[in-house]
Protein backbone atom coordinates (compact mmCIF):
# COMPACT_ATOMS: atom_id res chain seq x y z
CA UNK A 1 0.00 0.00 0.00
CA UNK A 2 1.36 3.36 -0.95
CA UNK A 3 0.68 6.56 1.03
CA UNK A 4 1.75 10.08 0.12
CA UNK A 5 3.32 12.26 2.80
CA UNK A 6 3.53 16.01 2.26
CA UNK A 7 6.63 17.46 3.93
CA UNK A 8 6.51 21.14 4.95
CA UNK A 9 9.08 23.48 3.45
CA UNK A 10 10.83 23.91 6.78
CA UNK A 11 11.61 20.19 6.97
CA UNK A 12 12.63 19.60 3.38
CA UNK A 13 16.31 19.86 4.20
CA UNK A 14 15.75 16.47 5.83
CA UNK A 15 13.84 14.95 2.92
CA UNK A 16 16.40 15.61 0.24
CA UNK A 17 14.35 18.61 -0.82
CA UNK A 18 11.24 16.56 -1.52
CA UNK A 19 7.88 18.09 -0.64
CA UNK A 20 5.98 14.93 -1.46
CA UNK A 21 7.21 11.49 -0.44
CA UNK A 22 5.60 8.18 -1.44
CA UNK A 23 5.80 5.66 1.38
CA UNK A 24 5.19 1.94 1.08
CA UNK A 25 3.69 0.59 4.27
CA UNK A 26 2.04 -2.58 5.43
CA UNK A 27 0.58 -1.27 8.67
CA UNK A 28 -2.63 0.63 7.86
CA UNK A 29 -2.20 3.30 10.52
CA UNK A 30 -0.54 6.67 10.63
CA UNK A 31 2.00 5.21 13.05
CA UNK A 32 2.95 2.70 10.36
CA UNK A 33 3.40 5.52 7.87
CA UNK A 34 5.75 7.35 10.22
CA UNK A 35 7.70 4.14 10.85
CA UNK A 36 8.30 3.68 7.15
CA UNK A 37 9.03 7.35 6.60
CA UNK A 38 11.57 7.20 9.43
CA UNK A 39 13.46 4.50 7.55
CA UNK A 40 13.79 6.88 4.59
CA UNK A 41 14.00 10.32 6.19
CA UNK A 42 14.55 10.04 9.95
CA UNK A 43 15.16 13.76 10.27
CA UNK A 44 11.61 14.53 9.18
CA UNK A 45 9.96 12.11 11.57
CA UNK A 46 12.14 12.93 14.55
CA UNK A 47 11.19 16.58 14.20
CA UNK A 48 7.48 15.90 13.77
CA UNK A 49 7.45 13.44 16.70
CA UNK A 50 9.28 13.78 20.01
CA UNK A 51 11.54 11.10 21.44
CA UNK A 52 8.51 9.46 23.01
CA UNK A 53 6.99 9.02 19.58
CA UNK A 54 4.29 11.61 20.25
CA UNK A 55 3.38 14.30 17.77
CA UNK A 56 5.03 17.48 19.00
CA UNK A 57 2.80 20.04 20.65
CA UNK A 58 2.96 22.59 17.88
CA UNK A 59 2.79 20.20 14.93
CA UNK A 60 -0.40 19.32 13.09
CA UNK A 61 -0.93 16.23 11.01
CA UNK A 62 -3.80 15.84 8.58
CA UNK A 63 -4.90 12.54 7.06
CA UNK A 64 -6.97 12.96 3.90
CA UNK A 65 -7.83 16.48 4.93
CA UNK A 66 -8.81 15.78 8.54
CA UNK A 67 -6.70 16.75 11.51
CA UNK A 68 -5.83 13.75 13.59
CA UNK A 69 -6.27 15.95 16.67
CA UNK A 70 -9.90 16.72 15.70
CA UNK A 71 -12.82 14.68 14.42
CA UNK A 72 -12.35 11.06 15.39
CA UNK A 73 -9.14 12.10 17.24
CA UNK A 74 -7.39 8.81 16.76
CA UNK A 75 -3.96 10.32 16.66
CA UNK A 76 -1.28 8.00 15.41
CA UNK A 77 -3.82 5.18 15.24
CA UNK A 78 -5.72 7.02 12.50
CA UNK A 79 -6.31 4.49 9.71
CA UNK A 80 -4.73 4.97 6.31
CA UNK A 81 -5.37 3.24 3.01
CA UNK A 82 -3.77 3.08 -0.39
CA UNK A 83 -3.68 6.58 -1.81
CA UNK A 84 -4.09 8.31 1.55
CA UNK A 85 -2.46 11.71 1.74
CA UNK A 86 -0.74 12.74 4.97
CA UNK A 87 0.19 16.36 5.63
CA UNK A 88 2.72 17.40 8.26
CA UNK A 89 2.34 21.09 9.11
CA UNK A 90 3.60 23.55 11.69
CA UNK A 91 0.63 24.59 13.82
CA UNK A 92 -0.73 28.11 14.00
CA UNK A 93 0.88 29.09 17.26
CA UNK A 94 3.52 31.36 18.69
CA UNK A 95 1.53 34.57 19.05
CA UNK A 96 2.88 35.10 22.54
CA UNK A 97 6.40 35.52 21.25
CA UNK B 1 32.44 51.77 20.96
CA UNK B 2 32.88 48.86 18.58
CA UNK B 3 33.40 45.29 19.65
CA UNK B 4 37.06 44.59 20.30
CA UNK B 5 38.99 43.34 17.27
CA UNK B 6 39.67 39.92 18.76
CA UNK B 7 36.18 39.35 20.09
CA UNK B 8 33.10 37.99 18.38
CA UNK B 9 29.85 38.24 20.31
CA UNK B 10 27.32 35.42 20.14
CA UNK B 11 23.86 36.68 21.01
CA UNK B 12 21.15 34.06 21.41
CA UNK B 13 17.63 35.41 21.32
CA UNK B 14 14.10 34.11 21.34
CA UNK B 15 14.13 34.56 17.56
CA UNK B 16 17.48 33.33 16.45
CA UNK B 17 21.23 33.81 16.84
CA UNK B 18 22.98 37.08 16.11
CA UNK B 19 26.71 37.67 15.75
CA UNK B 20 28.47 40.99 16.20
CA UNK B 21 32.13 41.79 15.66
CA UNK B 22 34.33 44.86 15.32
CA UNK B 23 32.82 45.66 11.92
CA UNK B 24 29.57 46.55 13.66
CA UNK B 25 27.61 44.52 11.12
CA UNK B 26 25.04 42.38 12.86
CA UNK B 27 24.65 38.93 11.33
CA UNK B 28 21.77 36.53 11.89
CA UNK B 29 22.88 33.03 10.87
CA UNK B 30 20.18 31.13 12.77
CA UNK B 31 16.61 32.29 12.32
CA UNK B 32 13.41 30.83 10.88
CA UNK B 33 11.54 30.72 14.14
CA UNK B 34 14.24 29.03 16.18
CA UNK B 35 15.16 30.37 19.59
CA UNK B 36 18.74 30.06 20.79
CA UNK B 37 18.69 29.97 24.59
CA UNK B 38 22.23 28.63 24.87
CA UNK B 39 25.39 29.18 22.89
CA UNK B 40 29.10 28.60 23.42
CA UNK B 41 32.38 29.15 21.69
CA UNK B 42 34.69 26.19 22.22
CA UNK B 43 38.23 27.55 21.96
CA UNK B 44 39.71 24.05 21.79
CA UNK B 45 38.64 23.67 18.18
CA UNK B 46 37.24 27.14 17.52
CA UNK B 47 33.78 25.65 17.25
CA UNK B 48 30.56 27.51 17.92
CA UNK B 49 27.79 25.45 19.45
CA UNK B 50 24.20 26.56 19.81
CA UNK B 51 21.25 24.99 21.56
CA UNK B 52 18.69 25.59 18.87
CA UNK B 53 15.04 25.19 19.73
CA UNK B 54 12.39 25.28 17.07
CA UNK B 55 8.95 26.22 18.30
CA UNK B 56 7.66 23.41 16.13
CA UNK B 57 10.35 20.85 15.46
CA UNK B 58 12.17 20.23 18.73
CA UNK B 59 15.62 21.04 20.02
CA UNK B 60 19.21 20.07 19.32
CA UNK B 61 22.78 21.30 19.35
CA UNK B 62 24.13 22.68 16.08
CA UNK B 63 27.68 23.80 15.43
CA UNK B 64 29.81 25.93 13.18
CA UNK B 65 33.54 25.63 12.52
CA UNK B 66 33.88 28.83 10.48
CA UNK B 67 32.83 31.41 13.05
CA UNK B 68 29.16 31.14 12.31
CA UNK B 69 28.86 31.19 8.55
CA UNK B 70 27.94 27.56 7.96
CA UNK B 71 26.09 25.59 10.61
CA UNK B 72 25.95 21.83 10.77
CA UNK B 73 22.67 20.41 11.94
CA UNK B 74 22.41 16.69 12.66
CA UNK B 75 20.11 14.56 10.54
CA UNK B 76 17.98 13.85 13.60
CA UNK B 77 17.94 16.00 16.75
CA UNK B 78 20.98 15.05 18.81
CA UNK B 79 19.39 15.74 22.17
CA UNK B 80 16.87 13.09 23.14
CA UNK B 81 16.01 11.14 26.22
CA UNK B 82 16.61 7.43 25.84
CA UNK B 83 13.63 5.18 25.23
CA UNK B 84 13.29 4.09 28.85
CA UNK B 85 12.84 7.65 30.11
CA UNK B 86 9.37 9.07 29.65
CA UNK B 87 10.37 12.65 29.01
CA UNK B 88 10.89 14.95 26.08
CA UNK B 89 13.46 17.71 25.83
CA UNK B 90 12.00 21.19 25.69
CA UNK B 91 15.10 23.31 25.53
CA UNK B 92 18.88 23.31 25.90
CA UNK B 93 19.64 25.87 28.60
CA UNK B 94 23.40 25.58 28.72
CA UNK B 95 26.20 24.46 26.44
CA UNK B 96 29.48 24.06 28.32
CA UNK B 97 32.71 22.90 26.68
CA UNK B 98 34.82 20.59 28.85
CA UNK B 99 38.44 20.93 29.85
CA UNK B 100 41.56 21.20 27.72
CA UNK B 101 42.48 17.68 28.77
CA UNK B 102 39.22 16.31 27.29
CA UNK B 103 38.95 18.25 24.05
CA UNK B 104 35.96 16.35 22.70
CA UNK B 105 33.77 16.61 25.79
CA UNK B 106 30.82 19.01 25.78
CA UNK B 107 28.12 19.22 28.44
CA UNK B 108 24.59 20.41 27.84
CA UNK B 109 22.01 21.20 30.49
CA UNK B 110 18.42 20.84 29.41
CA UNK B 111 14.80 21.23 30.42
CA UNK B 112 13.39 19.11 32.01
CA UNK B 113 16.42 19.20 34.26
CA UNK B 114 19.01 16.75 33.00
CA UNK B 115 22.63 16.75 31.97
CA UNK B 116 23.86 15.44 28.64
CA UNK B 117 27.44 14.78 27.60
CA UNK B 118 29.07 14.60 24.21
CA UNK B 119 32.37 12.85 23.72
CA UNK B 120 32.61 13.73 20.03
CA UNK B 121 32.79 17.53 20.26
CA UNK B 122 29.04 18.07 20.12
CA UNK B 123 27.93 15.77 17.32
CA UNK B 124 26.04 13.32 19.58
CA UNK B 125 24.98 13.39 23.22
CA UNK B 126 24.07 10.91 25.93
CA UNK B 127 22.28 11.55 29.16
CA UNK B 128 24.37 11.53 32.34
CA UNK B 129 22.48 8.79 34.11
CA UNK B 130 23.80 9.42 37.58
CA UNK B 131 22.02 12.73 37.86
CA UNK B 132 18.77 11.61 36.26
CA UNK B 133 18.67 8.63 38.64
CA UNK B 134 19.37 10.74 41.72
CA UNK B 135 16.59 10.16 44.28
CA UNK B 136 15.98 13.90 44.60
CA UNK B 137 15.28 14.35 40.91
CA UNK B 138 11.57 13.41 40.84
CA UNK B 139 10.88 16.05 43.51
CA UNK B 140 12.58 18.99 41.77
CA UNK B 141 10.01 21.60 40.85
CA UNK B 142 9.92 23.96 37.88
CA UNK B 143 10.51 27.65 38.45
CA UNK B 144 8.79 30.25 36.33
CA UNK B 145 11.08 29.49 33.42
CA UNK B 146 10.65 25.74 33.59
CA UNK B 147 12.55 22.96 35.35
CA UNK B 148 15.94 23.62 33.90
CA UNK B 149 19.56 22.65 34.40
CA UNK B 150 21.14 25.96 33.51
CA UNK B 151 24.68 25.92 34.88
CA UNK B 152 27.51 23.46 34.25
CA UNK B 153 30.97 24.08 35.69
CA UNK B 154 33.73 21.63 34.81
CA UNK B 155 36.86 21.77 36.95
CA UNK B 156 39.88 22.49 34.79
CA UNK B 157 42.08 20.75 37.39
CA UNK B 158 40.07 17.53 37.30
CA UNK B 159 37.41 17.01 34.63
CA UNK B 160 35.68 14.41 36.77
CA UNK B 161 34.60 17.17 39.13
CA UNK B 162 31.35 18.69 37.94
CA UNK B 163 29.06 21.31 39.45
CA UNK B 164 25.57 21.92 38.11
CA UNK B 165 22.71 24.17 39.16
CA UNK B 166 19.02 23.55 38.68
CA UNK B 167 15.95 25.74 39.04
CA UNK B 168 14.55 24.53 41.27
CA UNK B 169 16.74 21.86 42.70
CA UNK B 170 19.80 23.83 43.69
CA UNK B 171 23.47 23.03 43.34
CA UNK B 172 24.68 19.45 42.85
CA UNK B 173 28.26 18.24 42.67
CA UNK B 174 29.92 15.13 41.32
CA UNK B 175 33.50 13.99 41.80
CA UNK B 176 33.25 11.00 39.49
CA UNK B 177 32.33 12.45 36.11
CA UNK B 178 28.64 12.35 36.84
CA UNK B 179 28.27 8.81 38.14
CA UNK B 180 27.13 10.04 41.55
CA UNK B 181 25.92 13.41 42.81
CA UNK B 182 25.27 15.17 46.08
CA UNK B 183 23.24 18.26 46.87
CA UNK B 184 25.45 21.19 47.82
CA UNK B 185 23.22 23.95 49.13
CA UNK B 186 24.13 24.43 52.77
CA UNK B 187 23.49 28.04 53.68
CA UNK B 188 21.38 28.96 50.64
CA UNK B 189 17.97 30.35 51.46
CA UNK B 190 14.67 29.24 49.93
CA UNK B 191 12.32 32.16 50.57
CA UNK B 192 9.41 30.38 48.99
CA UNK B 193 9.37 27.66 51.67
CA UNK B 194 7.63 27.78 55.06
CA UNK B 195 9.67 29.74 57.60
CA UNK B 196 11.08 26.73 59.41
CA UNK B 197 12.14 25.06 56.15
CA UNK B 198 14.05 27.85 54.45
CA UNK B 199 17.43 26.15 54.43
CA UNK B 200 16.64 22.75 52.93
CA UNK B 201 19.18 20.22 51.71
CA UNK B 202 17.98 20.91 48.18
CA UNK B 203 15.15 22.57 46.31
CA UNK B 204 16.59 26.08 46.22
CA UNK B 205 15.97 28.13 43.11
CA UNK B 206 19.57 28.86 42.23
CA UNK B 207 19.79 31.18 39.25
CA UNK B 208 23.50 31.14 38.32
CA UNK B 209 26.88 30.05 39.64
CA UNK B 210 30.29 31.39 38.53
CA UNK B 211 33.79 30.29 39.47
CA UNK B 212 36.43 32.68 40.75
CA UNK B 213 39.26 33.52 38.34
CA UNK B 214 42.08 32.15 40.51
CA UNK B 215 40.70 30.41 43.58
CA UNK B 216 38.96 27.61 41.79
CA UNK B 217 37.25 26.36 44.96
CA UNK B 218 35.55 29.73 45.31
CA UNK B 219 32.15 30.06 43.69
CA UNK B 220 29.78 33.01 43.42
CA UNK B 221 26.05 32.37 43.29
CA UNK B 222 22.98 34.41 42.39
CA UNK B 223 19.97 32.85 44.03
CA UNK B 224 16.26 33.50 43.65
CA UNK B 225 16.75 35.98 46.48
CA UNK B 226 20.25 36.01 47.89
CA UNK B 227 23.86 36.37 46.76
CA UNK B 228 26.33 33.81 48.04
CA UNK B 229 29.99 32.85 47.97
CA UNK B 230 31.46 29.48 48.74
CA UNK B 231 35.15 29.03 49.51
CA UNK B 232 34.98 25.27 49.83
CA UNK B 233 33.76 24.26 46.40
CA UNK B 234 30.11 24.62 47.28
CA UNK B 235 30.09 22.60 50.48
CA UNK B 236 28.91 25.67 52.39
CA UNK B 237 27.65 29.05 51.23
CA UNK B 238 27.92 32.48 52.85
CA UNK B 239 25.54 35.37 52.28
CA UNK B 240 27.22 38.24 50.42
CA UNK B 241 24.04 40.12 49.55
CA UNK B 242 24.71 43.21 51.61
CA UNK B 243 25.25 46.38 49.62
CA UNK B 244 23.05 45.78 46.60
CA UNK B 245 19.61 47.37 46.16
CA UNK B 246 18.10 43.94 45.66
CA UNK B 247 19.58 40.48 46.10
CA UNK B 248 17.19 39.12 43.50
CA UNK B 249 18.58 38.70 40.02
CA UNK B 250 19.57 36.18 37.40
CA UNK B 251 23.17 36.42 36.15
CA UNK B 252 26.45 36.15 38.01
CA UNK B 253 29.76 36.71 36.23
CA UNK B 254 33.24 36.29 37.66
CA UNK B 255 36.03 38.54 36.41
CA UNK B 256 38.21 36.54 34.01
CA UNK B 257 41.46 37.45 35.78
CA UNK B 258 40.90 39.18 39.13
CA UNK B 259 40.29 36.89 42.05
CA UNK B 260 37.46 38.04 44.29
CA UNK B 261 35.88 40.19 41.61
CA UNK B 262 32.41 39.35 40.41
CA UNK B 263 29.42 41.10 38.88
CA UNK B 264 25.67 40.85 39.23
CA UNK B 265 22.70 42.80 37.92
CA UNK B 266 20.01 43.23 40.58
CA UNK B 267 16.56 42.71 39.21
CA UNK B 268 14.05 44.17 41.64
CA UNK B 269 12.39 41.40 43.55
CA UNK B 270 10.52 38.23 42.79
CA UNK B 271 7.52 40.29 41.69
CA UNK B 272 8.82 43.49 40.07
CA UNK B 273 11.43 41.94 37.88
CA UNK B 274 13.19 44.95 36.55
CA UNK B 275 16.23 46.97 37.50
CA UNK B 276 15.60 48.56 40.94
CA UNK B 277 14.33 52.15 40.89
CA UNK B 278 14.12 51.78 37.10
CA UNK B 279 17.88 52.43 36.95
CA UNK B 280 20.11 50.05 35.06
CA UNK B 281 23.12 49.27 37.22
CA UNK B 282 25.68 46.51 37.23
CA UNK B 283 27.13 45.77 40.65
CA UNK B 284 30.74 44.74 41.17
CA UNK B 285 32.52 43.35 44.15
CA UNK B 286 36.30 43.37 44.28
CA UNK B 287 36.56 41.69 47.67
CA UNK B 288 34.60 38.50 47.38
CA UNK B 289 31.27 40.08 48.18
CA UNK B 290 32.12 42.00 51.33
CA UNK B 291 31.00 45.14 49.52
CA UNK B 292 29.49 46.04 46.17
CA UNK B 293 29.74 49.14 44.03
CA UNK B 294 27.28 50.33 41.43
CA UNK B 295 28.54 50.66 37.86
CA UNK B 296 26.20 52.92 35.96
CA UNK B 297 28.25 55.16 33.69
CA UNK B 298 26.66 54.92 30.26
CA UNK B 299 23.69 52.85 31.41
CA UNK B 300 20.17 54.32 31.46
CA UNK B 301 19.39 55.81 34.87
CA UNK B 302 15.73 56.65 34.49
CA UNK B 303 12.69 54.80 33.22
CA UNK B 304 14.81 51.67 32.70
CA UNK B 305 12.53 48.71 33.33
CA UNK B 306 15.12 46.19 32.29
CA UNK B 307 15.53 42.49 32.88
CA UNK B 308 18.76 40.64 32.18
CA UNK B 309 18.40 36.87 32.10
CA UNK B 310 20.83 34.46 33.71
CA UNK B 311 23.00 33.76 30.68
CA UNK B 312 22.67 37.14 29.04
CA UNK B 313 25.69 38.57 30.89
CA UNK B 314 29.24 37.49 30.19
CA UNK B 315 32.87 38.57 29.96
CA UNK B 316 35.61 38.11 27.44
CA UNK B 317 39.11 36.94 28.36
CA UNK B 318 40.93 40.22 27.87
CA UNK B 319 42.55 42.56 30.36
CA UNK B 320 40.91 44.83 31.27
CA UNK B 321 37.88 42.65 30.91
CA UNK B 322 35.22 43.24 28.35
CA UNK B 323 31.75 42.77 29.81
CA UNK B 324 28.58 42.32 27.80
CA UNK B 325 24.93 41.99 28.68
CA UNK B 326 21.73 41.75 26.71
CA UNK B 327 18.25 42.60 27.87
CA UNK B 328 14.85 41.09 27.39
CA UNK B 329 13.98 44.28 25.58
CA UNK B 330 16.66 43.65 22.98
CA UNK B 331 19.48 46.00 23.94
CA UNK B 332 23.11 44.92 24.08
CA UNK B 333 25.48 46.86 26.37
CA UNK B 334 29.23 46.49 26.63
CA UNK B 335 32.14 47.74 28.70
CA UNK B 336 35.81 47.50 27.71
CA UNK B 337 37.21 48.51 31.08
CA UNK B 338 36.09 46.06 33.75
CA UNK B 339 32.66 47.70 33.88
CA UNK B 340 33.61 51.32 34.57
CA UNK B 341 31.94 52.70 31.45
CA UNK B 342 29.25 51.16 29.29
CA UNK B 343 27.92 51.74 25.81
CA UNK B 344 24.96 50.51 23.84
CA UNK B 345 26.21 48.19 21.09
CA UNK B 346 22.89 47.13 19.59
CA UNK B 347 19.20 47.64 20.13
CA UNK B 348 15.86 46.50 18.73
CA UNK B 349 16.93 42.86 18.87
CA UNK B 350 14.48 40.14 19.89
CA UNK B 351 14.52 39.30 23.61
CA UNK B 352 18.11 38.35 24.44
CA UNK B 353 18.48 35.00 26.19
CA UNK B 354 22.22 34.48 26.18
CA UNK B 355 25.43 36.35 25.33
CA UNK B 356 28.87 34.83 24.97
CA UNK B 357 32.16 36.36 23.86
CA UNK B 358 34.38 34.32 21.57
CA UNK B 359 38.03 35.25 22.10
CA UNK B 360 39.66 34.86 18.71
CA UNK B 361 43.24 35.87 19.41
Amino acid sequence: MQVVVHVPASLRQYSGGAGKVRVECADATLAGVFDQLHAIFPGVVERALDEQGKIREHVNVFVDGESIRAGSKRGLQTPVAAGTEVWILPAVSGGSR
Amino acid sequence: MPVRPDVLLLIGTSKGLFLLDASGDLKNPIANGASVPSVAFDPRRRRMLAGKTSFFWGTGVVHSDDLGQIWTEPEAPNLRFPDDIDASIKQAWQVAPGTASQPDVIYVGVEPAALFRSTDAGETFEIVRGLWDHPHRPTWQPGGGGLCLHTVLVDERDPAKLTVAISTGGVYRSDDAGASWRASNQGIRADFMPEDQRYPEYGQCVHKVARDAEKLDTLFLQNHGGLYRSDDYGATWNDIGSGVPSDFGFPMVAHPHKSGTAYCIPNGDAFNRWTPEARCRVYRTANGGQSWEALECGLPQRDAYITVLRDAFTSDEQDPAGLYFGTRSGELYASNDDGERWELLAEHLPPILTVRAANLD
